[in-house]
């Protein structure tokens, strides 16, 4: 997972780059938390441009991170979800809670960056 | 259900996590003999990845134990079957239901079944405690 903070913004972006199945989603969780925990952020995006693949172990890590994030006074996006992984969120009704949006809002992305 | 099968296949593996994506990747990889969509096979590595995670997690509760996966392949179909002799499930028709987990301190999402439910056009669910489970599941690829 690669890491970007945008301190004017408060914006911390995860990068996920593996496959999220039971297997990674733990080191996902425990880098994700250690992460947000550090900068209290008022708006996580996770990006899903290189994830292939989710199963239903994603489902419980975003609802934890979801959890976490909003305790904190946060919110939390996704952004480039493929449609194969976009089916597994909706049957679980999880946009409800993270809503995908186009872009990453705030400073143009590269300042993030 | 047609008889005549086209090709058939066994894997056996340790119930190691690790093992999760080989199980998907290779169930689907012998799928693709069917020539199906991509989101036909996505649907496939889902479900398998279910269902493999179950024995891991449940069945096996994290302990050494063996997954046993048969795939036949049929003119337009694939049956996909797993097995674990790990604790079984005490009640089916519970596990079945969405979001229900024993497991909410793993966070786990209590969707494994209703994913394999939606994502394959048959599922077969048979358990016996103490002996373990066994998991059948169909998809059409026409």
């Amino acid at each position: 997972m690669k890491v970007k903070y945008n301190e004017k913004d408060k914006l911390l972006l995860l990068q996920i780059t593996e496959e999220i199945d039971h297997h990674v989603a733990e080191r996902i969780r425990t880098r994700a938390d250690f992460e947000i925990q550090k900068y209290i952020p008022k708006k996580v995006v996770l990006d899903f441009n290189n994830v292939t693949f989710m199963d239903s172990a994603g489902i419980g890590m975003l609802i934890g991170r979801y959890k976490m994030v909003t305790m904190f006074g946060g919110s939390i996006n996704m952004i480039n979800v493929k449609p194969n992984i976009k089916k597994v969120f909706e049957m679980a009704g999880i946009l409800k809670l993270i809503p995908i949006i186009e872009d990453i809002g705030g400073e143009e992305d590269g300042k993030c960056i | 259900m047609e008889n005549v099968y086209e090709n058939k296949m066994k894997l056996e593996f340790l119930s190691k996590s690790d093992n999760e994506a080989f199980a998907r990747i290779t169930v689907a990889s012998f799928a693709s003999q069917l020539d199906p969509t991509i989101e036909q096979i996505s649907d496939i590595k889902t479900a398998v990845s279910e269902a493999v995670t179950n024995c891991i997690i449940h069945g096996y509760e994290n302990k050494e134990g063996i997954i046993k996966i048969e795939c036949t392949l049929y003119k337009n179909s694939i049956e996909i079957i797993i097995i674990d002799n790990g604790k079984g499930i005490k009640d089916i028709e519970k596990a079945k239901e969405p979001l229900y987990t024993t497991k909410p301190e793993l966070e786990r999402s209590g969707m494994g079944f209703t994913i394999m439910e939606s994502f394959m056009d048959e599922l077969i669910v048979e358990s016996i405690e103490q002996v373990g489970t066994k998991i059948i599941m169909r998809k059409n690829i026409d």
